[in-house]
C-alpha cells in the first residue's frame, strides 16, 4: 500500500524478533511489565498493517500536524556554514512545536486500540508532554506527565501547556530531578498500573518495541525531506545532521538515507564540555550498559551507577542513548560528535538573526553541527538538518544565557 | 569455591519440615554505613530471619517505591561499592551460617563483569542473586555463570504474568520463585493483596520450588497471612523504614523481625 506518512521500516530490518539491533537494545524489564510490553510489541505489529489504523494516523499527520512539513534553504545561516548550501527540515513548525507529535498521535492511537483509558508519559524539556497531552486531549485519553522539578523551573512554559490541555504534571523529586528521573519514575507508575494505562514513552530508546516502534512513527522525517531535497536540488545531501538525546529525530532523519550515500551525523550535548565531566554525550564519552530496558551506550561509572548528565537543553539532558544509535555507532554508519552548550547557544542565536528562525535549543545543536560539517564540505555542499522544534519553550533559558533585557 | 544454593534450599525445606514459611529479611548493604549495615543485616539473622537479601544500591531502581529509593541514595552518597555488598555478604553467612542473597539491578552486575560477580559472590559465601529487571529471556549469560558457580537464580513474577512466561520461569529459575503480592514497586502495603494468593497457586500447579512471596508485606498479622498459603515471606521497605524512622534503629529493627517471624510461625 501507498502511505502518504506512515512509513514504517521495511521488513528484515532491524530490530530482529528479539528486539536487537546488533548487540544493542532487547528487553530488560521486571517481570510484572513483561505483559504489557508484548501488548504493544503484538498491537503495533497488527496496527501497522490494519488500513484502518494507518488511514486515522495519516488523516492526524496531515491535517492535525500539518504535514508534509516544510523544507527551508537558509542561505544566509549557511553564509557562516563554509559556503555550503543548509536546508532544514522544519519539524518546528508541527502542530506542537515540534516533532514529538508525530510519535505521541501514532501511539494514543495504539492506546486506543488496546482499550487503554490513561497514558502516561516522561518529559524533559516538554515537548513530549506537551505532544502526549495534545494527543490524549484529542482522543479522549486521560494523561499524567512526569517530569524532573528543575527541568519544571527550566521549561515553565511547557508546563502551563500541559495543564491547559487537561494533563496533570507531576513533579519528580528524585535523583538529578531532570528526564531520567522522569522516566524511572513513569515506570514505577506503570509497573502498578499496566491493566488501564499505556506508557506513552517518547523516544527511540526503552525495551522493545519501543525503539522499534517510535522510530517507524519518526521515519516520515526522512521520507519527506529526501523526496523534498531531491524535488528542489536533484541530489541527496553531503550529510544529513540532527540532534541526539534519546535520538528519536535523529533516527527519523536518518533511516530514510540509511542506504545513500549520505553521511548521517548525530549532535550530542556536551554541556560544558566532555572533559569538564558535565555532559550528556552518551556515544561520545559513555559505555555499554543497560539503563531503561535496553542495552545501549550509557553514562555510568566503572560499577554500573548510571552518572547525572548535564546540558543546557533540558530535552538533551540523558545519560542514555537509543540502542538503534549504538549500533549505526558501533558499525560506523553514523557520526556522532559532542557539541557544547556555547556552541549550540551561538548557532541558536545566529538562526534566528539571519533567518527569523528561533529554534529549540535541543535542535540548535544540530545547528552547530551543520557549522562545523558545512566548513568541512566547503561551497559544494549540500545539507540536511532537521529543526526539530522551535524555540518559544527556550526564551527564559536564551535570554538568562544571552544576558537580554527580557531575562527573568 | 561453590556457591550456596543448596544450603538455600536446605533451609526452605527444613522451615516447611517445621510446618511453617522461612522470613526473608531485605536491607540495602552500605546503608547507612558498610558496617552500620552488616550490623543490621546481622540483627535481623539473630531475631529470626531465614535468609537475608542484601540489596545492591542503584542509582536507578526503577522496581522501589520510596523507602528503598532513599536508602539506595543515603548508601551510594557514602560511597557503596560491590566489594562492601560482597563483604556485607561474606560476614552476614560467616557469622551465622545462613543463606545471603545478593539483590541487584542488572546494570551493575552486567559492568562488574557477569562471571566475576558470579565468581566473587560464590566465594563470599553468597547463595545467589534475585536480579529484578533481568527478565528470563535476557539471563542464559548469568545462568550459565550462576550454575557453574553453584548459586542461585531467583526470577520475580508478579500476577500479571501469563501462564506461559511463568512455565518459562520456573523451568529456569533456582532456589525459589519470588513471587510478587501486587503490580507495583516496593513499599509497606495497608493489606496483602488477595491476587498473591491466587499467582501462589498457579505456580504451585506448575512446579515444586519454593515459592515466596514480597512487596508490601509489612507486620506480623500480613506475615501470618501470607505464611499460610506460601514458603517463605520477604519483607524489606519496613525494615528499611525503621531505621530511617526518627526514634527507630537497630532495637526498632530487630523487634519487627522477631514479630514477622513469629507471624510466619502463627501462618
Amino acid at each position: 500500500m501507498e502511505h502518504d506518512f506512515f512509513f514504517p521500516a521495511a521488513p528484515g530490518s532491524l530490530p530482529g524478533a528479539d528486539g536487537y539491533f546488533g548487540a544493542f537494545g532487547g528487553r530488560f524489564v521486571p517481570q510484572a511489565l513483561v505483559a504489557a510490553v508484548d501488548q504493544v510489541a503484538e498491537e503495533y505489529e497488527r496496527a501497522k498493517a490494519d488500513p484502518a489504523f494507518i488511514a486515522a494516523f495519516e488523516e492526524l499527520l496531515a491535517h492535525y500536524v500539518g504535514r508534509p512539513s516544510a523544507l527551508t534553504e537558509v542561505p544566509r545561516f549557511a553564509g557562516h556554514a563554509g559556503g555550503a548550501r543548509v536546508f532544514l527540515k522544519r519539524e518546528d513548525l508541527n502542530h506542537t512545536g515540534s516533532h514529538k507529535v508525530n510519535n505521541a498521535l501514532g501511539q494514543a492511537l495504539l492506546a486506543r486500540r488496546m482499550g487503554k483509558t490513561r497514558v502516561i508519559a516522561e518529559t524533559g524539556a516538554g515537548s513530549h508532554g506537551v505532544a502526549t497531552a495534545t494527543a490524549c486531549a484529542l482522543t479522549g485519553l486521560s494523561c499524567t506527565v512526569y517530569m524532573g522539578e528543575t527541568d519544571m523551573r527550566r521549561q515553565a512554559v511547557n508546563v502551563a501547556r500541559m495543564e491547559l490541555l487537561g494533563a496533570e504534571v507531576v513533579p519528580v523529586t528524585s535523583g538529578s530531578r531532570t528526564l531520567k528521573d522522569a522516566i524511572n519514575e513513569t515506570f514505577r507508575d506503570w509497573v502498578a498500573r499496566t491493566h488501564d494505562t499505556h506508557y506513552l514513552f517518547g523516544t527511540v530508546a526503552g525495551p522493545h518495541p519501543f525503539p522499534a516502534m517510535i522510530r517507524d512513527f519518526q521515519r516520515v522525517i526522512g521520507v519527506e525531506a529526501r523526496r523534498q531535497l531531491l524535488e528542489r536540488t536533484g541530489r541527496l545531501p553531503d550529510a544529513a545532521i540532527a540532534c541526539v538525546g534519546g535520538g528519536s529525530n535523529a533516527i527519523g532523519l536518518f533511516h530514510a538515507f540509511l542506504d545513500d550515500p549520505v553521511r548521517l551525523v548525530g549532535c550530542e550535548a556536551a554541556g560544558h564540555g566532555v572533559q569538564s565531566g558535565e555532559h550528556a554525550a552518551s556515544l561520545t564519552a559513555g559505555e555499554p550498559g543497560v539503563l531503561h530496558g535496553s542495552r545501549s551506550y550509557v553514562l555510568q561509572d566503572d560499577e554500573g551507577q548510571i552518572a547525572e548528565a548535564w546540558s543546557i537543553s533540558a530535552g538533551l539532558d540523558y545519560p542514555g542513548v537509543g540502542p538503534e544509535h549504538a549500533h549505526l555507532h558501533s558499525c560506523g554508519r553514523a557520526e556522532y560528535r559532542p557539541v557544547t552548550d556555547d556552541e549550540a547557544m551561538h548557532a541558536f542565536r545566529l538562526l534566528a538573526t539571519t533567518e527569523g528562525i528561533v529554534p529549540a535549543i535541543e535542535s540548535a545543536h544540530a545547528l552547530a553541527g551543520a557549522l562545523q560539517v558545512g566548513a568541512e564540505l566547503g561551497p559544494d555542499g549540500l545539507v540536511l538538518v532537521n529543526l526539530s522544534g522551535r524555540g518559544d519553550k527556550d526564551l527564559d533559558t536564551a535570554s538568562a544565557h544571552f544576558g537580554l533585557a527580557g531575562a527573568r | 569455591m561453590s556457591g550456596n544454593l543448596q544450603l538455600l534450599t536446605d533451609t526452605l525445606a527444613r522451615a516447611e519440615r517445621e510446618g511453617r514459611a522461612a522470613l526473608i529479611s531485605y536491607l540495602p548493604a552500605g546503608f547507612p554505613t558498610v558496617d552500620d549495615g552488616i550490623t543490621s543485616v546481622l540483627a535481623t539473622l539473630d531475631a529470626g530471619a531465614d535468609v537475608v537479601e542484601v540489596g545492591l544500591p542503584h542509582s536507578d531502581p526503577v522496581l522501589d517505591g520510596p523507602v528503598i529509593q532513599t536508602a539506595d541514595d543515603i548508601a551510594l552518597r557514602g560511597g557503596v561499592r560491590i566489594a562492601d555488598v560482597l563483604r556485607t555478604v561474606r560476614e552476614a553467612h560467616a557469622a551465622t551460617g545462613k543463606p545471603v542473597l545478593v539483590m541487584s539491578y542488572w546494570n551493575p552486575v552486567s559492568r562488574y563483569g557477569v562471571e566475576r560477580f558470579a565468581r566473587e559472590l560464590a566465594e563470599a559465601g553468597g547463595a545467589g542473586c534475585v536480579l529484578p529487571d533481568l527478565p528470563v529471556a535476557e539471563s542464559a549469560q548469568w545462568r550459565h555463570h550462576a550454575a557453574e558457580h553453584g548459586l542461585a537464580t531467583v526470577f520475580v513474577v508478579a500476577p500479571s504474568s501469563t501462564d506461559a512466561q511463568l512455565a518459562e520461569t520456573v523451568a529456569t529459575g533456582t532456589g525459589f520463585v519470588y513471587a510478587s503480592a501486587l503490580m507495583g514497586v516496593t513499599g509497606a502495603r495497608a493489606a496483602v493483596d488477595e491476587a498473591a494468593a491466587v499467582l501462589v497457586r498457579r505456580l504451585r500447579a506448575i512446579t515444586d520450588l519454593p515459592v515466596c512471596v514480597g512487596m508490601g508485606v509489612s507486620d506480623a498479622a500480613q506475615a501470618a497471612h501470607v505464611a499460610g498459603f506460601a514458603d517463605g515471606v520477604i519483607v524489606g521497605s519496613a525494615l528499611v523504614a525503621t531505621l530511617l524512622d526518627a526514634g527507630g534503629g537497630e532495637a526498632a529493627l530487630a523487634e519487627l523481625t522477631a514479630e514477622l517471624a513469629a507471624g510466619v510461625r502463627a501462618g
